[in-house]
């Protein structure tokens, strides 16, 4: 297959992005063999495998992998495909157990993916090393905070180089709401849904696209919140009055949108359905600003770690995968966080709040997911094709590195997408990690009407 | 509740088929407000404490499906677990005309069949609360050709209020596992 000059379709110094990147067949293919093989991809929580034996099968791009804790506890990621005829390993979505054992020829693996059990092996198979053959398995692995990223590439920078300054932003959502580190774990229960779009239509809209909040006029009209029965309108309560709201994009591909504050403000009172549980936010929220001081004034909304891991920081809290299932079809995976240490009160009001946010059921995304759905049906014509869609918004307008690291946009902004586009059009063309990386800039972006 | 043979079934007489046939006809009844989208007249239907629950399926292995098959009510994330308040919000979304995935409304047909009755308390001749469970296909199409099929069972819970029935708990067995539809903006 050749490849197809994507450095045609983005121009960011136009703000012109090509529809064929939302459905091109030999875009998409280019991107499953150049883009998901080596970026760092989110695959799980730990608290999905809490005990020896336990696994949960998960995804990176299109193909199935098992993220397992072996019998001494280590973690792996390993793909679920035996190495004899390719046939699943672990037919099931989630469970213990002491091996993996393919159901066509049973070779069998332990949960650290060494293969095992070869039946008739001394017979069949003298002198073949079994441990040539045991289930691929990631080159790297990360577990951050309890989240688990990897990549298939050895040559990847190590996952915090990768992550970069938006650590300090994904850590908004991961942290305890009292600002201790880390301490948050996945409720069980995974989303999992399959919606007409193109994968990056999600991805780039959770890298900030704040422009999008007309489409929710509906959810805001009728108040869905968690102060919704107290009868505050709106989809979520409004905790970031008065602050300064930031879009960043970071060199890796990342964006995200997160607020901050002008001082250390009093609380904004939310959960107010509540009492108990409005009294436990508000004391998690000055315990925090006690523990991080100024630093407590930067507050999550939302952000996609790149290519397709994006995070909800606050109200609601949830981590999820825009796993690509060709073209126009994107399987999402959602998984929500809470503190591992949250009363249960508290926990199920959340909980209650996600289900009616979030996903297919949720009253706010059901309307993202019309646009994105839509807008991919849009890129099909083949007139249609011929004109650009316009990223025009805030060009120029962003600063590097005020007032928090990366490159800042004080004001709405599309940077973030144009900077999410131009490093997907870095992959695709098969540039080196220090261009992937930003410390190199590789080809200058060329109009696309060249 | 996922066991039906579990439960000892009223005895079957005059009473017993003279009440499935009046839970079923409320199953109809509402299917045909819910399908004529008369959603205020269906909320009437609902008592205030509803339950209405619809959990994620699992594929899990055999001998685990009674512990595991299903998210959990009251501990999990499943597709539904909410009350009367928050199926009157989606109601009440759906009547702004600016919730654009039920805009345009989509056409939706609700079949209801295979009515079970599995109890009537304190007895099929004077009952205050019964237990039936139905399969359901519901059929929803929007726009130009989009199209989905969502097939599964219910078990409801009818309780007797001021001489109506109301549904006081459902809990919808939705039958896929990676959900084959964008959004879920149809009751079931």
């Amino acid at each position: 297959m050749a490849r197809l000059d994507t450095d045609r379709l983005v121009d960011t110094r136009n703000g012109l992005i090509s529809r064929e990147l939302f459905v091109n067949k030999d875009l998409y293919q280019q991107e499953l063999e150049t883009l998901f093989t080596r970026a760092w991809l989110f695959v799980g929580h730990e608290s999905l495998i809490p005990n020896p034996g336990d696994y949960f099968v998960s995804r990176m791009g299109a193909e199935s992998v098992i993220l397992s804790r072996d019998k001494a506890g280590g973690i792996h990621v390993l793909l679920n495909t035996c190495r004899h005829r390719g046939m699943k390993v672990c037919l099931y979505d989630e469970g213990n157990t002491t091996h993996f054992t393919c159901p066509y020829h049973h070779w069998s693996y332990a949960t650290d993916g060494q293969l095992v059990g070869v039946p008739q092996y001394d017979t069949l198979y003298p002198g073949m090393d079994r441990a040539k053959w045991s289930l691929i398995e990631v080159a790297q692995m990360a577990n951050y905070k309890g989240t688990i990223w990897a990549t298939w590439d050895k040559d990847a920078p190590p996952f915090l180089d990768y992550l970069g300054a938006a650590k300090e932003h994904l850590d908004l959502a991961l942290d305890c709401r009292d600002g201790r580190e880390g301490g948050s774990e996945a409720f069980l229960g995974v989303h999992k849904w399959i919606i007409p779009c193109n994968w990056k239509l999600p991805a780039e809209n959770f890298c900030g696209d704040t422009y999008h909040n007309p489409s929710h006029r509906s959810v805001d009209m009728i108040g869905i919140g968690p102060s919704a029965r107290s009868g505050t309108k709106g989809r979520r309560d409004d905790e970031l009055k008065g602050a300064q709201h930031v879009w960043v994009s970071f060199p890796a591909g990342h964006g995200i949108h997160s607020a901050i504050q002008p001082a250390m403000m009093p609380y904004a009172e939310a959960f107010r359905d509540t009492p108990v549980i409005e009294e436990y936010f508000r004391h998690c929220y000055e315990e925090r600003q006690r523990r991080l001081g100024e630093k407590s004034r930067l507050l999550p909304f939302v952000g996609t770690i790149f290519p397709n891991s994006s995070y909800h920081g606050r109200q609601p809290r949830s981590i999820c995968m825009w796993h690509p299932h060709g073209p126009e079809s994107t399987e999402v995976w959602r998984i929500f966080l809470v503190d591992k240490d949250a009363p249960a009160e508290v926990k199920d009001l959340l909980r209650h709040f996600y289900m009616r946010y979030s996903g297919p059921a949720g009253m706010t995304e059901q309307d993202d997911m019309e646009n994105w759905n839509y807008a991919t049906a849009g890129a099909r014509g083949v007139i249609a094709r011929r004109y650009p869609l316009n990223y025009q918004q805030s060009m120029g307008a962003g600063k590097d590195d005020d007032p928090v690291a990366g490159h800042v946009s004080v004001q709405i902004t599309e940077e973030n997408s144009r900077r999410f586009y131009a490093r997907w059009s870095d992959y695709l063309a098969g540039r080196d990690w220090d261009v992937l990386m930003g410390r190199r800039d590789g080809t200058p972006r060329r109009a696309a009407a060249e | 509740m996922n066991d039906a043979a579990a439960t000892p079934r009223p005895t079957r007489d005059l009473d017993f088929y003279l009440l499935k046939e009046e839970v079923a006809a409320f199953l109809y009844e509402e299917a045909e407000l819910l399908d004529q989208r008369r959603y205020t007249a269906w909320l009437d239907l609902l008592a205030d404490d509803l339950v209405y629950f619809m959990p994620m399926r699992r594929n899990v292995k055999a001998g685990e499906h009674a512990a595991r098959e299903n998210t959990r009510e009251g501990s999990d994330i499943s597709w539904f677990e909410e009350d009367k308040w928050t199926l009157a919000k989606r109601c009440e979304q759906i009547m702004t005309g600016v919730h654009w995935a039920e805009e345009p409304l989509s056409r939706i047909c609700h079949m209801v069949s295979n009515v079970q009755l599995l109890e009537a308390l304190p007895s099929a001749a004077a009952p205050q609360t019964v237990t039936a469970r139905s399969r359901f296909l519901v059929y929803q199409n929007r726009v130009e050709t989009e199209t989905y099929i969502f097939v599964g069972k219910r078990t409801d819970t009818l309780r007797r209020v001021d001489g109506a029935w109301k549904l006081a708990r459902r809990e919808i067995i939705l039958d896929q596992n990676v959900l084959l539809a964008k959004n879920l903006t149809v009751f079931f």
